[in-house]
């Protein structure tokens, strides 16, 4: 690799332009912020796993023995509030989306410095209610606050974690605003909008839902306390309210939220695929829309959490057909970046192996997608782990495939050192193992019909479980040993060059790690997103031509 | 339609074979697309590996023939896939004409069946085989879900209203039930059994409860003990509408709106008599609720409906109106 350089001369970079708590709690560098969010992130990606660890340790045997159905039933729901709310949503867009947005349309900072401080106090405020609530004993409605079980029955911290969601909301709603008016306004001169790189394309679609989405489940969770405290009676039916309702609005914001989980992570792969092959991304714009369809198309989709909760069979089927619409456009990305590799010059550095993990999971995740956007089959695996593996497959091996695979590409940029290549392709192929163990024995168990959030099961189930448990002692290790080595490397690691991957792109066209305000002069941009060859070079594609390529070497005449 | 599928539980219902083959058929669809996309993936990364540290790829600007290709099949293949899925759910949630039907309330953390002739069971259910069931379900407390896997049924059951289900089993056994919507802290212990029997069999199983008297004889007397029937006499001398010949009739309220009178409508009638309140009626009737438990309700609603417009023997276990039930509710 001519990736490490020997010797590099002392020199001033947002690291190490200032020291002391005051200068990192004080910042209002997008670089530092973004790492504020990392260690927050990181925090609470091994706590909600914590969680994961106790539920798939209580799940081993069929009987409830490990813990209290009680306490089972808590660690669920904190593992799903934690993840997706202080985890999987900030993820992608609060570290990466903060440290590469300004470098890569060539900004100083983002647009509102001061605001993107003041999202991640607000975060850490959320996410300090949610942290009092799991010291107070937890909630156990499930990440999803059913009513009437959370507003009348539970007997958990349902406001106090509501609060802390909803606090956290705000966060993200200023994230996406601040996203949204940088990407619009001070990209440098020359970037248009068809030459940004993919991932300000995936960044910006996440931030529309940001915005118009998270106010909803701020209604809501604010709805659900009053419900709780004072009885308003908007869900209650005792009180002429309605408890489906609640499930509507609910998932108005929480279905459009996985697209702001999986999104910036589809972002993410479209610059590792493109990169990696160092060529142009093929159907550049399809790519670019489908993210803005996908999240159009995702807040007209909620319905589809609801095909058995009575809502009338008319609206099901208006939903199931909306659930295929947004199909489409996820597919086209797929297929891009398939085709993307036609060609190219394809590294199995690291990044590479997560982004071929993220196509392999997110073909499964998507296609069994399909089978519970079919009403019938819904009717029967609705509710079960049918639906637990579809959504892991999405959001973990989706979502922490693209944000663990981000992570090595631009950990060379962040700390201005290289991470040991030998031990993340290892530590990547692990996590591939055991995601897959982990998770594909519960499409099976779904399908025979195991419910979901299940505290103890019938004997016929157990196999499947045992063989769940065992994968997520692997995928543990695998996620344990990045953790490892990138500390180790933060001190140890070779030093990056600036642009070690030979890669494209105006994050790469200044220093690793970069100075505070990213570049020593507003780059001009006069070339197109990944123009790795001159664009006059440029050839376009017939299914004629991969053919006769595909077929040419092989030997003639040996029928 | 008996096709196996492997890991799937066992067939019994009428609708189960059929969710197998459109299950079947997905899997099969993922087999493919993913085993064919991952060959090409693993045949482009070996082709195009890179061979040297400097090496850039061949840039390709894209194909509107391949993107619309690839837009347009799959979407295609998804509406097909769609028609397939919603005519089975269309089939599924409308109820059938004629049907057995058993009331069930659910609770934290258990099922409560009422069968028309009287008998009552808790986390067990017996039916007989090549029957149409239809299950009038609500609940007590919190939402629950009727799941059985052998049926490939599954409805919420939601406080507050009735839902209604129906299947017909296939194969006598013993089935399980599940709830599928988390409801609390037994959430997995409230789980029983469907008791599939031979027409025989149910007959004599049947012949075996019933100490009470039919469902609709219970609520009789409820009707009486609860002094409905100050008001609601039959001479139509009472304050209000006599009730004998409403079921399954149009009723007309004094806002001038129009509803045939089903089982939600008795419920929320008895619960909030003040929501509808029937042409050339005062508005005086006092409202029952948590007077009378959900078990309570269905007997009453059961008695009304015997005593309805177009059942007049409705006590009896074929007691299932002719009306074109809503297709969910």
């Amino acid at each position: 690799m001519e990736i490490a350089e020997k010797v590099i001369p002392p020199r001033t970079h947002y690291l190490n332009a200032t020291y002391g708590v005051k200068s990192w709690l004080l910042t209002t560098d997008h670089k530092r912020i973004a790492l504020l969010y990392l260690a927050s992130v990181t925090f609470f990606f091994f706590l909600g796993g914590l969680f994961a660890v106790g539920i798939r340790l209580e799940l081993l045997t069929p009987k409830g023995d490990f813990v209290q159905a009680e306490t089972y039933n808590r660690m669920f729901t904190m593992h799903g509030v934690v993840m997706i709310f202080f985890f999987l949503i900030p993820a992608i867009p609060a570290v990466l989306g903060n440290f590469l947005v300004p470098l890569m349309i060539g900004a100083k900072d983002l647009a509102f410095p001061r605001i993107n401080l003041l999202s991640w106090y607000i975060y850490t405020l959320g996410a300090a209610f949610t942290v009092f609530a799991i010291i107070l004993g937890g909630v156990d409605t499930g990440w999803t606050f059913y009513t009437p079980y959370s507003s009348t029955y539970s007997n958990g911290n349902v406001v106090l974690t509501g609060v802390g969601a909803f606090i956290t909301g705000f966060s993200s709603i200023l994230t996406g605003l601040n996203f949204i008016v940088t990407i619009h306004t001070m990209r440098a001169p020359g970037l248009t909008w068809f030459r940004l790189p993919l991932f300000i394309w995936s960044h910006y679609a996440t931030s529309l839902i940001m915005i118009l989405g998270t106010p909803v489940i701020a209604v809501t969770l604010l709805l659900l306390a009053l419900e709780r405290i004072v009885h308003i009676g908007i869900f209650d039916p005792a009180l002429g309210g309605d408890p489906v309702l609640f499930q509507h609005l609910f998932w108005f914001y929480s279905h459009p939220a996985v697209y702001i989980m999986v999104l910036p992570a589809m972002g993410v792969i479209s610059e590792l695929v493109a990169n990696m092959t160092r060529k142009n991304i093929f159907g550049y714009k399809f790519v670019a829309f489908a993210s803005l369809a996908i999240a159009v198309f995702g807040f007209l989709v909620w319905g589809h959490h609801l095909f058995v909760s009575t809502q009338s069979v008319y609206a099901g089927m208006v939903f199931s057909i909306l659930s295929y619409a947004v199909a489409v456009p996820s597919a086209v990305k797929v297929f891009n970046w398939t085709a993307t590799l036609y060609k190219g010059s394809i590294s199995y550095n690291t990044p590479m192996l997560y982004a071929f993990g993220f196509i392999g999971f997110f073909i499964i995740g998507g296609m069994t997608g399909l089978f519970l956007a079919a009403l019938g089959v819904d009717v029967h695996v609705h509710d079960t782990y049918f639906v637990v593996a579809h959504f892991h497959y999405i959001m973990v091996g989706g979502t922490i495939m693209g944000y663990l695979g981000g992570m090595h590409y631009w950990w060379p940029k962040i700390t201005g050192r290289m991470y040991p290549e030998a031990w993340a392709r290892f530590a990547a192929l692990v996590v591939f193992v055991g995601f897959n163990l982990t998770f594909f024995p519960q499409f099976l168990l779904g399908y025979m019909g195991m419910p979901r959030r299940y505290y103890a099961y019938p004997e016929e189930f157990q196999v499947l479980n045992v063989m769940s448990s065992a994968g997520a002692s692997i995928l543990g290790i695998g996620y344990l040993i990045p953790m490892i080595y990138f500390i180790w490397s933060m001190r140890y690691g070779p030093h990056a060059s600036a642009n070690p991957w030979g890669a494209f792109g105006l994050e790469w066209k200044t220093s690793s790690p970069p100075p505070t305000l990213n570049f020593e002069k507003t780059p001009v941009v006069t070339w197109e997103a990944y123009e790795f060859t001159p664009r006059e070079e440029m050839v376009v594609v017939s299914v004629r031509d991969v053919l006769d390529e595909t077929l040419r070497p092989r030997p003639v005449g040996s029928e | 339609m008996q096709v196996p599928v492997p890991f799937s539980p066992d067939q019994a219902s009428s609708y189960s074979g059929q969710v197998d083959a459109l299950y079947g058929f997905l899997c099969v669809l993922t087999f493919v697309v993913g085993v064919v996309l991952s060959l090409v993936i693993i045949y482009f990364a070996i082709k195009y590996r890179r061979r040297e540290e400097t090496e850039v790829g061949k840039p390709i600007e894209g194909s509107m023939k391949l993107e619309l290709a690839w837009s347009i099949i799959p979407f295609c293949l998804s509406m097909g896939i769609f028609v397939w899925g919603a005519s089975l759910y269309y089939k599924m949630y409308r109820a059938p004409g004629e049907a057995l039907e058993v009331y069930v309330v659910a609770k934290q953390w258990m099922w409560k069946f009422q069968h028309l002739d009287g008998q009552r069971e808790i986390n067990e259910l017996h039916v007989p085989v090549g029957r149409k069931i239809k299950l009038m379900l609500t609940t007590e407390d919190v939402i629950h879900s009727f799941f059985v896997p052998a049926f490939r049924v599954k409805l919420d059951v939601v406080p507050g209203k009735y839902s209604t289900m129906w299947f017909e089993p296939t194969k006598a056994g013993r089935f399980h039930l599940f709830c599928a919507e988390y409801c609390g802290t037994s959430h997995s212990g409230m789980i029983g059994w469907i008791d599939v029997m031979e027409a025989a069999e149910y007959q004599s199983w049947l012949s075996g409860g019933a100490a009470e008297g039919s469902l609709a004889s219970s609520g009789e007397k409820l009707f009486q003990q609860l002094a409905c029937n100050t008001c609601h006499r039959s001479d139509a001398q009472g304050r209000g509408p006599v009730l004998e010949g409403v079921f399954g009739k149009e009723v007309q309220f004094q806002d001038g709106q129009r509803l045939i009178a089903d089982e939600s409508y008795i419920r929320e009638s008895i619960i909030t008599p003040r929501a509808k309140v029937v042409a050339g009626f005062q508005p005086i009737m006092p409202t029952f609720q948590g007077q009378v438990s959900e078990e309570q309700l269905l007997q009453l609603v059961a008695y009304l409906k015997s005593i309805g417009a177009k059942s007049p023997g409705a006590a009896s276990t074929n007691a299932q109106p002719a009306k074109p039930a809503p297709p969910q509710q």
